[in-house]
Parts: C-alpha cells; sequence; structure tokens
C-alpha cells in the first residue's frame, strides 16, 4: 500500500469506527463502510488537513469510494 | 386513570459510571470533587469540578460500552452521557430489545440545561481561527439539546414522543414529570426520561464564575467546597453527567413482570416571576410546585420520608428550607432532608433526574443518603434532619424531589412506593 493509501485509511478508521481490514481502496464510504453524507464532508475535510490538498465540493462529489479518495490527493498533492 | 412507574434506572455520574457504583459510593460519604483535569485553569477563579472520571479511575466511566465510536467523535460529551444512561435504563428494565408494536409506543423525553457548551466553544475558535470551512459538518447535530432524544431513537428505534425539556437546572425533574404526563395522557406506554449535562469548559466555568454562582475559596479544597445549609457554604460546584429513567404505564410493566422501583404520583411545576439567577426571596415559586406536587400525590405532611434538595450550597439553601418548612412542617413532617450536590456537584440539567433516582434507590434499599460537609448547620435547620456527614437508614416509603433553575423555574416530583 502507497503512503498516502496507508494514511487515507487510517483516518478513515479514525473517523468511522470501523475495522481496518474493512477499508480497502474499493470500499465504498456509504455502501459499505456505514458514513453518511456528512461523514464525507468531514472526511474530505480531513483528508484536506492531512495532504495540504483542496478539494472542490464538485471534486468531492465524485469521492465515493477510499480509492477514489487515495487517487484525487495523489494527483493533486504538491 | 393510568398510573406510571419506574422500571429502569441509568446514571453516570462524578461518582460512577453506572447506577449502582454511583449509589455505593455515595453512600459511602464519598466526594467526586477534584481539581477540573480538562482544561488548564491557572487564569480561572474556580478551578474545581466534580467531573466524570474517565474508565481507567476506580469509579470510571467507559463510553465505548454503549455509545458508537464515530458517534463519541461527532457529539458533545452531555449526549455521549446522556446516551449511555439511557442504554443503561432499558437494560435494566429489560426493554433493550422491544418489539415493532411497542417501540410505535415507546419515547424519549430527556433534556439538558445548557447543551453542548464546550463544543460550541471549540468550533467559535475554529471559525475564528481557520474560517467557515473548518468547521465541522457534524456542528450543529452534535451540540443541539435534543440529540440526546433523537440519537436515543434512533439507537433503539424508539418512535413514540420524542422530546427535549430546557428548563436550566431543572430541566431533569421537568423531563421526568412532563413523560409521565404523555404515559397518563396515553401518548406512550414507555418513555426515557432525564437529564444530562457537561460544561465543565472554559466557557462554563468561567460563565458561572462571573455570575458569582460558583465556589471559589475552596479551589484548595475541592471536596469542602459543596456544602449545602453549612454556614460556610460559598457558591455552588459544578458536576456533569446524566440521569435517565424508564417510566412505563403501570399495567404495561405489570403485565411484562417487570421489576418496579416507583411510581410517579406527583408533579408540580410553577415560576418565581421574581430574577433570572436569584430565587424569590420568600420561596414562594418554590411552595406552589411542592404544594401542586403533593396535591397531586394525594399526600399531606407526614407522608414524605424523604426530601432530595435542591440544594446548591449557596444561599439559595435557606429559601428552599423555609419554604419546605412552610409546606411539610418546622419539623418537615419527620422527613429527612439532604443535599446530595455535596457528593456529586451540581449537574444543572442532569440534577433532577439524578436526584430522582437516588430517590428510587433510598426506598429500594431504605437508607437516606448524606449532606457532606455540613459541619456547622445554619440558622434555621434546628430540628431539622439534614442527614450530616453519614448516610442513615430509615422507613422511606414517598419521596420529594426538588428542583429550581435560573430563569426562576421550579419543579417538584413526589415518588412512592408501590406495593
Amino acid at each position: 500500500m502507497s503512503d498516502t493509501a496507508d494514511r487515507v485509511s487510517k483516518i478513515v478508521v479514525e473517523h468511522l469506527g470501523v475495522e481496518a481490514d474493512k477499508v480497502t481502496q474499493e470500499a465504498s464510504f456509504i455502501d459499505d463502510l456505514g458514513a453518511d453524507s456528512l461523514d464525507i464532508v468531514e472526511l474530505v475535510m480531513a483528508f484536506e488537513e492531512e495532504f495540504g490538498v483542496e478539494i472542490p465540493d464538485d471534486a468531492a462529489e465524485k469521492i465515493t469510494t477510499v480509492g477514489d479518495a487515495t487517487k484525487y490527493i495523489e494527483e493533486h498533492k504538491g | 386513570m393510568r398510573r406510571v412507574v419506574v422500571t429502569g434506572l441509568g446514571l453516570v455520574t462524578p461518582l460512577g459510571g453506572d447506577v449502582e457504583t454511583s449509589w455505593a459510593n455515595l453512600i459511602a460519604s464519598k466526594s467526586g470533587a477534584g481539581q477540573i483535569t480538562k482544561f488548564d485553569t491557572s487564569d480561572h477563579k474556580c478551578t474545581i469540578a466534580c467531573e466524570v472520571k474517565p474508565k481507567d479511575h476506580e469509579f470510571g466511566f467507559d463510553p465505548d460500552k454503549r455509545v458508537d465510536h464515530k458517534v463519541q467523535r461527532q457529539v458533545d460529551p452531555f449526549i455521549v452521557f446522556g446516551i449511555d444512561a439511557a442504554g443503561q435504563a432499558l437494560e435494566d428494565a429489560g426493554l433493550d430489545q422491544m418489539d415493532d408494536d411497542l417501540k410505535l409506543r415507546a419515547g424519549c423525553s430527556i433534556g439538558s440545561g445548557i447543551g453542548g457548551l464546550p463544543g460550541i466553544e471549540s468550533e467559535s475558535i475554529v471559525l475564528k481561527e481557520r474560517g467557515p470551512s473548518r468547521v465541522s459538518p457534524h456542528f450543529v447535530h452534535g451540540r443541539l439539546i435534543n440529540l440526546i432524544s433523537g440519537q436515543v431513537s434512533i439507537k433503539y428505534g424508539l418512535m413514540g414522543p420524542n422530546h427535549a425539556v430546557v428548563t436550566a437546572c431543572s430541566t431533569g425533574a421537568h423531563s421526568i414529570g412532563d413523560a409521565a404526563r404523555m404515559i397518563k395522557d396515553g401518548d406512550a406506554d414507555v418513555m426515557l426520561a432525564g437529564g444530562a449535562e457537561s460544561t465543565v469548559n472554559p466557557l462554563g466555568v468561567a460563565g458561572f464564575a462571573q455570575a458569582r454562582a460558583l465556589n471559589m475559596s475552596m479551589n484548595d479544597r475541592p471536596t469542602e467546597a459543596s456544602r449545602p445549609y453549612d454556614k460556610g457554604r460559598d457558591g455552588f460546584v459544578m458536576g456533569e453527567g446524566a440521569g435517565v429513567v424508564v417510566l412505563e404505564e403501570y399495567e404495561h410493566a405489570k403485565a411484562r413482570g417487570a421489576k418496579i422501583y416507583a411510581e410517579v404520583v406527583g408533579y408540580g411545576l410553577s415560576g418565581d416571576a421574581y430574577h433570572v439567577t436569584a430565587p424569590h426571596p420568600e420561596g414562594k415559586g418554590a411552595e406552589l410546585a411542592m404544594n401542586m406536587a403533593l396535591r397531586k400525590a394525594g399526600m399531606t405532611s407526614g407522608d414524605i420520608d424523604y426530601v432530595n434538595a435542591h440544594g446548591t450550597s449557596t444561599m439559595a439553601d435557606t429559601i428552599e428550607l423555609a419554604a419546605v418548612k412552610r409546606v411539610l412542617g418546622d419539623d418537615l413532617g419527620g422527613a429527612s432532608m439532604s443535599s446530595t450536590k455535596s457528593a456529586i456537584g451540581h449537574l444543572l440539567g442532569g440534577a433532577g433526574a439524578v436526584e430522582a433516582i437516588f430517590c428510587i434507590l433510598a426506598m429500594r434499599d431504605q437508607i437516606v443518603p448524606p449532606t457532606l460537609n455540613l459541619d456547622d448547620p445554619d440558622e434555621g435547620t434546628e430540628g431539622v434532619d439534614l442527614v450530616p456527614h453519614k448516610a442513615k437508614k430509615r422507613e422511606v416509603k414517598a419521596v420529594l424531589n426538588n428542583s429550581f433553575g435560573f430563569g426562576g423555574t421550579n419543579a417538584s416530583l413526589v415518588l412512592k412506593k408501590v406495593d
């Protein structure tokens, strides 16, 4: 697992209170990890903090899986 | 007429994370007071409180038992305390797994006096220092007072009345009284009722200190600072925690063979119409509330065995005692009266419910909890049994529980044993 993927997973585990082994790159925040739309807003804020990236609302709406988040961050972090 | 009984209890207090630990420590004359650990108090006038203890403490609270990790992160501590106390009460009543029909007839009335002040304080700082886009999306619903009732209803699927009282330090008593009426009126068969508070944060402590409500002269002796009815009293000590009861329609409880702790027989409410923080000097509002509760209960002086006083350890104690004497007689009709705030501090919106539970346990165990630190009783206390220092074994068949709040809001409950 890449460093980014690892850090994304840790944030997801911490915020959603889910078991680490459920947080695969394919896992959907809502369908697999029990998140709601507000949890995703909060997760996106946490990713922005952790990685120093800005994730605009239109991009955030397209992030539905852990892998989507990892990919976006890897493409946009400085 | 539909009767209302108590069939489950839940407590989170500075003396324990559950009912039996809190009660055992209370009866053993232990104090929940200490130096504030939640924040640096070095520039505060008051540095002491009765905090709920962490889970590694001998009578600490473990939030992980009943509150999801995710919820804990999103909400203020008063909601965590409230959810846990409600869960305890449901488990105690054997109602944590209700069938779908009963869920439609089961509701929540769990309030708070102030609500999510710690979160309001911390998110205000985020807003100022880092801007609006960093404010938590869970900010609002993690701080709202009715979100104990909301969270509990979601967790347990309760679709009956969903209510939350906000009457400062009378909240817990009003919550129980209002919920009992909902059952009497036929709106529900089961109600979770109570209150919670957690405002031992810089803004909460500073606010009460500036209002000159807190003891600020005994920061070096925290366990001695809450001393209701003592000449040396000098303001209250903040507490935190939650108390929730399961109220149930009597025939419903009987039919399922539930353990019945007590019956809610009287509820009185009034307003002082006098001052925002000071009680009416003649205690007229308090007297009205007590008389209404006794009248509803069909009781008179002599029927009450124990009074759990509001008794905050302020000058208002004198006013309350005079009012209780006018209602019950100079010797309180033989009743004992104590203030358990001497041990757990003032739980504000949680106080009335926590203290109602102590009243119920007094009836269960036939013992009344003590008023700690009552070394030098104030004038006017002669001939009154204020249960100084040590718990006292005695007959307890009926109890009166008083709560009075800022704004001049008063509530009294009368509970009795069911034979």
